[in-house]
């Protein structure tokens, strides 16, 4: 090889390197010259031809941990669950306040009062010593198709397997060739409820339920002993609050009175669950390959499970034996005005498949739905308190939203959850606790300094309401107006609460004994001391709260923590100031009146009790075990009105407010009215597709100058590189050889 | 060298028993079982039964290092750290405390962590070469100063800038890619492009100037010179010479690294939303999740040792003159 | 007025004198001497000293802490004088309150309102939505159209001010050093420019927002500048803190061999297994958990914050000690096979001595070397780690804290775009001083690129 012909091959090298650089950014130039007319580039959902109509969504920010009915106990879990299982009851759609309606039962139950005997009594009759409900079944439910419904010729279950090697082949539930389905039974019922008295499972229900359900307790027990090696049929036990009267009918017995039992029956614990499937699922192997009912549920409800890849996207599809269930004909007032029964009377579900993505960051989710990728902001959350300010201007009169939301047509759905986030004082410490009446006027003191509305509007954008009271808005407890106000903080002036200026909050400190916020005794300042979960919360909301309490002489200190350190605080009653949340699983005054039940304090049950202020007054407690146990009335509105202003007068919390989110839902999605507590709404959802993709294309033009530019810098920036090394190359050997004859001549 | 390698994995068996105890001791300081029980069990209703119930069914009702109860050498058996450790060693990752199952997960997620990784790793190592070649090319020059200053900035810069701005400019303002997401069946380099571009942009800085150094100190061998007083172009030095040479340090310096790329980048795959190993670890970290935390650090420490097996097979490979031993 | 002295401000300023007293010592050796004359030869190494040293000036100031006494009350027995839960630094002092300036919420850059709108009332009582005003921007402008014409007057001023100031402080080093063989001019220039800048901020902070406020209403400029103490102390004690069992170890390794070499290699080969952000969050919780369970050693919440800053530092230094440890140990290796240390040996001279005479003096360039290529990174990964949830404590300012906030921000429209900036720039600036100062001395000091640099200088 000549050395000439080296250089042509060296150079060659490098020209092929270094052009590189150039063919991937060709690479990333090439649809800009083949896009005209293809979808946009920035689609992350992929293109599927069919004719399904599909709401696309997201999960956000993790994943379901547990969809099996019995073990799932959180929002983000239910969003599936409620789809897929129907449990016997249900809420209305469209009515507020919320109305309990028969889902799977044919009419409301039956309830039926007992005595110590098991004979029947009149409801107010002192001997009344059980309750039974006696469920009805509609006639026309069906389980979805699946694999663990399948006969053979003989009529057993098909796919049994006596080791692992033999069912190794099915990977997940879709792998399954052959599926079937069957009628709901009465005893699909009871053996949901036997589950969650099952140990195995440690289901969340079981130790609540057991102070209810006859007989759970000692079936759980008997359970316990019990030898597992392989599936047990626990069906073969009997519980004693369970009858299975016939295929259709289900009574439940439970200990003495407990009106609120109800609304338990709409909670997807109460679910039906096949014996097969559950016996299906034990197949020895399956739990390997994730074949359990945590992860592919089987249900009777309008949608059922196609896709589970917890790590990029669950997929659900129409139930094809789904009951007869219709778009209701009536709603709130209002309903009709706002188009919300224009689906009126049209067969459920009017969707055929929903497709929920992973999304952790808010940034993609709020770029994504923005470009019409997603159809609504959220499902459990609403994803928009970080844009809120931006993204609408909250009117005196009303929400409005910014130009760019106007532009994109996007509705809005505004959603008050039964819940409340609130901060709490230990009413057993020594220094804000007790119940002196200077101890409630220092109580009082810190509650008005606490700007609620002003936190609400920086750090939640106004997403939220500022609460007068324990019981939220929609549920019976919760006033409008004068009558609604906490008159201990608020003044009522020009027709709205007004917040006590902080003048008075001086005065009534100096009476609790700390004048200027300073011990009148020692000098010693005032600090108090608040513990939070160290996710929730950051510098600046502790910078914002630190100052609020300067304004009043008052020192804090924050005391993060991750959870379990903060529940252990609670547990132990060693805090001062605590945040904590609560989210009704009912509607019903009861299930947070209970928030400060006495029994219900940690260190009274030694348990986790709900009343973590461990507020005790014998006079709240007489009042809530009455309240408890009267069906909704003027009587117990009484009684809750009088709890209620003994939660004001003592001061228990130091603020509280109700969660308000608005969602946002994309021009082409219809029937979005929210519903604070049932999930199992998606069946009423409607999209149009054809509208969302000519949006898509519309809002999602690539810029493409970008693109050039870089490739002209790239360029610009090779160009002099040659020119400079040619001049560079060429010189040097002009120098040497000028240096060399100079050398030569010196040298001659 | 079979041998070797044999002998060194053995040599890794300690290694990864004191990793293992490690996370153990570390966990377990801040966790009891009952937080973990806590923790995956929710926040409502929370009955001690309940709890019991829960670390029965995750193995965790046994003592963590040292079973008193236990006849005999069951003491040390029949305990938290030996069950779970024993299984680890046969690769049975068992269950995540949600109740996956370990394995699945991370076969299906390495995938697309190495769909990211390797692309990001290759076009770094060739991008990087190729900038520093030219870079050689242009020595002592004012170009050269320059470019190892822009080398130098680029380093300055946080990792967070590079992946937040990327987003920001590429897949928000300008619209060209998906924000975020991976679907490995469809179009799967549609999500792959902008991960990759931040990716080998981001490691432009400190990975062109390394080569750099390593391109000059063979630039400055004695053959280099030989080279040049012989007449041959510049060109020709540096592909011929320079490069070839250099490249036994770069081979043996990069080696270590390419079993870890089954790890995926925690931040990469965080911000874009990649299902792949990275955010697995995230997650687990975030939910405390011990079972996932102890799997990924084993494998993360098997990667390891086998990125220095490699390493040291690939040096014997490089340079014929050492021997394993 | 009680100083109030954090464990880390007691480090910090320890570390300060030891390295004061370190390279006094190094100064008697004439070729680190002669080394040291490489770095600070060039321009760059002077403009990068200079501006480290601002860095580590500033956080230094801000190290200096203090608890403000409250007035005494009628009430209290003894004339017993109690202090403020709030601890001030001396750099508070003398950034003249700039963070005491709150408003509402975000505004942005030298803005008069704020960024988000208000529910507000008219004279009439009448309910309106608007951008308020702000507290402390523009105050004294009559009329709000002046705004950019004042902030150019009042820049021009403090620019004077300034270079007076500039002058002042130039004018003594000219006078000693303008025969010093240093090109000094560059070092003089930083400091001009620095300290203009420096006058011209505590100057228009007055008037305006330099860098606009956060979600909480707070100033972001003086959030980033309250970052430097963070980043700088983060970057040099990790090392600190694990040096001396890098060095320990590392040198025992290498010298005794045998058992306490297989002790120390399997202990390092298996700390650097672990994937190092896992074994980070754990020790973290760790110590997070330490603290909360023993409230009582602190008595300011700061000292928690301090306490939690100090275990991070301590455990980046525990993930980065196995390079070092393993370098060392290697140089070790290699210098005992040397003919004086076999000398020494045969001499019969005392380990303790060949290890503090011989071996040590010749690994302390390592050390120097990793120090300096490691401070920022350290300075990058606290940022990161934040991001994850396991960095600095969130009641510290830093800028990882910062970025990690700022996140959601850049979902707005319009962007808040100045949060991320602020923590940037201050960030870049530090990062890119170290990196570049970093070279020089890897240059200097080791001896395969100091061959390198030699041979490109005489190329």
């Amino acid at each position: 090889m000549t050395a000439d012909q080296t250089t042509r091959h060296t150079t060659a090298t490098h020209r092929s390197l270094c052009t590189l650089p150039i063919a991937l950014l060709l690479v990333l130039a090439l649809p800009v010259l083949t896009a005209c007319g293809e979808p946009p580039w920035n689609n992350p959902n992929p293109l599927v031809q069919d004719d399904l109509q599909t709401y696309q969504s997201m999960m956000a920010p993790a994943p379901p941990k547990h969809l099996d009915p019995a073990l799932s106990y959180a929002t983000d879990e239910s969003l599936f669950i409620m789809q897929i299982y129907e449990p016997p009851m249900d809420y209305h759609f469209l009515k507020r306040p919320y109305e309990l309606i028969p889902g799977a039962l044919a009419s409301a139950p039956e309830v039926t009062f007992l005595d110590a005997d098991g004979q029947p009594v009149e409801e107010s009759d002192p001997a009344v010593a059980f309750t039974r409900y006696t469920l009805r079944l509609r006639e026309d439910l069906h389980f979805q198709p699946h694999p663990a419904f399948a006969l053979d010729d003989a009529g057993q279950p098909l796919y049994l397997f006596d080791n692992v090697a033999d069912g190794a082949r099915f990977k997940q539930i879709p792998d399954f060739p052959v599926t079937g389905a069957r009628p709901v039974h009465a005893n699909d019922y009871a053996y949901a409820i036997r589950r969650l008295a099952d140990p195995k499972n440690a289901s969340p229900m079981l130790g609540f339920m057991s102070q209810y359900i006859v007989g759970m307790k000692a079936f759980s027990e008997q359970v316990a002993g019990l030898p597992r090696d392989s599936w047990l049929n626990l069906d073969d036990i009997p519980m004693d609050g369970l009858e299975v009267v016939d295929e259709r009918t289900l009574n439940i017995t439970i200990k003495g009175l407990y009106p609120q039992f109800v609304y338990w029956l709409a909670m997807p614990f109460f679910s039906p669950i096949a014996p097969e499937v559950d016996r299906f699922y034990h197949n020895p192997g399956f739990a390997d390959r994730n074949l359990t009912l945590d992860w592919w549920p089987v249900g009777s409800g309008p949608f059922m499970m196609v896709k589970n890849d917890p790590n990029s996207e669950i997929v659900l599809e129409r139930n094809p034996n789904y009951r007869a269930d219709y778009f209701p004909t009536e709603g709130a007032p209002g309903d009709l005005e706002a188009g919300n029964l224009a689906d009126a009377g049209k067969r459920l579900p009017l969707i055929d498949r929903a497709v929920f993505r992973l999304e952790k960051s808010g940034l993609s989710l709020w770029t994504k739905f923005m470009q019409g990728y997603y159809d609504r902001s959220g499902e459990v959350h609403s994803n928009t308190t970080g844009v809120f300010d931006q993204a609408f201007v909250v009117r005196p009169d009303g929400v409005e939203m910014s130009s760019e939301l106007a532009d994109h047509r996007i509705t809005m759905s505004p959603d008050v959850k039964p819940g409340l986030y609130y901060y709490g004082f230990n009413m057993r410490d020594p220094v804000v606790g007790g119940y002196t009446e200077e101890k409630r006027k220092l109580r009082q003191a810190l509650q008005i300094a606490f700007q609620t509305e002003e936190y609400l509007n920086v750090f939640y954008k106004g997403n939220g309401i500022a609460a007068h009271n324990l019981i939220p808005p929609g549920i019976p407890g919760n006033l409008e107006g004068e009558a609604g106000m906490n008159p201990y903080v608020y003044d009522w002036v020009d027709g709205e609460p007004r917040r006590k200026s902080l003048d008075y909050a001086r005065q009534l400190l100096a009476e609790a004994g700390y004048p200027n916020g300073r011990d009148a005794s020692t000098g010693e300042p005032l600090k108090i001391f608040i513990d939070v979960q160290s996710q929730a919360i950051d510098n600046t909301s502790m910078n914002w709260i630190d100052r609020v309490f300067a304004e009043i002489g008052v020192q804090v200190e924050f005391r993060p923590a991750d959870f379990n350190r903060t529940r252990e605080k609670l547990l132990t009653g060693n805090t001062q100031i605590f945040s904590h949340g609560w989210l009704a699983d009912y509607p019903d005054p009861e299930n947070f009146l209970f928030l400060l039940y006495g029994p219900e304090s940690p260190l009274e049950c030694d348990c986790d009790g709900a009343n973590n202020s461990n507020y005790a007054s014998e006079e709240y407690d007489a009042l809530f075990r009455q309240m408890r146990v009267l069906p909704p009335g003027p009587e117990r509105d009484a009684l809750v009105a009088q709890m209620v202003e003994l939660y004001r007068r003592d001061a228990v919390w130091l603020y509280a407010f109700y969660p308000k989110e608005i969602y946002l839902n994309n021009s082409w999605v219809y029937n979005n009215k929210r519903h604070g507590i049932s999930k199992s709404t998606l069946k009423y959802t409607r999209v149009d597709e054809a509208e969302r993709e000519k949006m898509q294309a519309l809002w999602n033009q690539p810029i493409t100058w970008p693109l050039y530019a870089a490739l002209l810098l790239f360029v610009s920036l090779l160009l002099p590189g040659i020119v400079a090394y040619r001049r560079r190359q060429n010189a040097t050997i002009r120098h040497a050889i000028s240096r060399h004859t100079l050398s030569r001549h010196i040298g001659g | 060298m079979l041998a070797y390698i044999i002998r060194r994995l053995f040599y890794a068996i300690p290694i990864l028993i004191g990793v293992n105890l490690l996370t153990f001791l570390l966990f377990f300081v801040v966790n009891s079982p009952d937080d973990m029980a806590v923790s995956q069990l929710g926040q409502k209703y929370v009955t001690p039964e309940g709890i019991q119930a829960w670390k029965r069914k995750n193995g965790y009702d046994l003592p963590l290092f040292f079973n008193p109860e236990a006849p005999g050498s069951d003491a040390l058996t029949e305990t938290i750290f030996f069950t779970k450790s024993v299984r680890l060693f046969a690769f049975d990752f068992g269950r995540s405390e949600s109740g996956r199952d370990i394995t699945t997960d991370v076969s299906t997620r390495m995938w697309p962590s190495l769909a990211v990784a390797l692309p990001t790793f290759v076009v770094g190592i060739w991008v990087n070469i190729c900038v520093a070649l030219m870079v050689v090319m242009f020595h002592a020059t004012r170009l050269d100063r320059w470019a190892v200053f822009v080398f130098v900035a680029l380093m300055s810069i946080s990792y967070l800038f590079y992946i937040i701005g990327g987003q920001y400019l590429v897949a928000k303002t300008w619209k060209l890619v998906p924000i975020s997401g991976f679907h490995g069946e469809i179009q799967p380099w549609k999500f792959l492009l902008l991960p990759v571009l931040v990716g080998v942009i981001a490691g432009i800085g400190a990975g062109a100037r390394w080569y750099c150094t390593l391109f000059l100190e063979e630039a400055n061998q004695d053959y280099v010179r030989t080279a040049r007083a012989k007449g041959a172009s510049e060109i020709r030095i540096l592909f011929r010479h320079i490069l070839p040479n250099a490249l036994i340090p770069i081979l043996t310096g990069v080696v270590v690294v390419i079993p870890s790329l089954f790890m995926g980048g925690l931040l990469i795959e965080s911000f874009f939303g990649i299902p792949g190993l990275g955010s697995y670890m995230l997650d687990a970290i975030n939910a405390q999740d011990f079972a996932i935390v102890r799997a990924m650090v084993f494998i993360g420490s098997i990667l390891y040792i086998v990125g220095l097996i490699l390493t040291d097979i690939s040096y014997t490979w490089a340079d014929p003159r050492l021997r394993l031993s | 007025m009680k100083p109030l002295l954090l464990w880390s401000d007691a480090l910090i300023y320890l570390l300060v004198i030891s390295l004061c007293l370190f390279f006094l010592r190094l100064r008697r050796d004439p070729q680190t001497r002669e080394h040291w004359r490489q770095v600070f030869s060039t321009r760059i190494g002077m403009v990068t000293m200079t501006l480290i040293l601002v860095y580590v000036g500033i956080a230094l100031l801000d190290s200096l802490h203090f608890r403000r006494a409250l007035d005494p009350v009628a009430g209290s027995p003894d004339g017993e004088v109690f202090y403020d839960g709030k601890v001030s630094s001396v750099l508070d002092v003398m950034l003249g309150g700039m963070g005491e300036r709150f408003e509402r919420t975000y505004s942005a850059p030298f803005a008069l309102d704020s960024f988000e709108k208000q529910d507000m009332q008219d004279e009439a009582g009448q309910t309106y939505r608007d951008f308020p005003p702000l507290k402390h921007a523009g105050q004294h402008l009559e009329q709000p159209e002046h705004r950019w014409r004042d902030v150019l007057t009042r820049s021009a001023s403090a620019l004077l001010w300034g270079l007076l100031l500039a002058a002042l402080v130039i004018a003594p080093q000219w006078l000693l050093l303008r025969r010093s063989p240093y090109p000094w001019s560059a070092s003089w220039v930083t400091q001009a420019v620095v300290i203009c800048l420096a006058v011209w901020l505590v100057s228009i902070s007055r008037y305006y927002h330099v860098l606009g406020t956060d979600l909480g209403g707070a100033d972001v400029a003086y959030q980033s500048i309250k970052g430097i103490r963070t980043g700088v102390l983060l970057g040099t004690l990790a090392t600190l803190i694990m040096l001396p069992i890098a060095v320990t170890l590392g040198v025992m390794a290498g010298y005794f061999k045998g058992w306490v070499d297989d002790v120390v290699q399997y202990l390092y080969t298996t700390l650097s297994s672990i994937p190092g952000i896992l074994l980070i969050a754990a020790s973290v919780l760790l110590f997070q958990v330490y603290i909360d369970l023993n409230p009582d050693f602190f008595s300011v919440g700061l000292q928690k914050a301090d306490a939690r800053f100090l275990a991070l530092c301590f455990i980046l230094g525990v993930t980065s000690w196995s390079s070092l440890c393993r370098l060392i140990r290697a140089e070790t290796l290699k210098i005992s096979q040397l003919g004086y240390v076999q000398a020494a040996h045969a001499f019969g001279v005392s380990h303790r001595r060949i290890l503090t005479r011989h071996i040590l003096p010749n690994v302390t360039h390592i050390i120097l070397i990793t120090f300096v290529l490691d401070f920022s990174a350290l300075v990058l990964a606290e940022a990161v780690l934040s991001y994850i949830g396991v960095g600095i404590d969130p009641t510290m300012a830093s800028w990882g804290n910062m970025i990690n906030g700022a996140r959601a921000e850049l979902s707005r429209e319009p962007v808040v775009w100045w949060t991320l900036s602020g923590a940037f720039f201050f960030m870049f600036v530090l990062v890119l001083a170290a990196n570049l100062f970093s070279d020089l001395v890897r240059d200097a000091f080791d001896p395969r690129t100091a061959k390198l640099a030699k041979g490109s200088a005489a190329a």
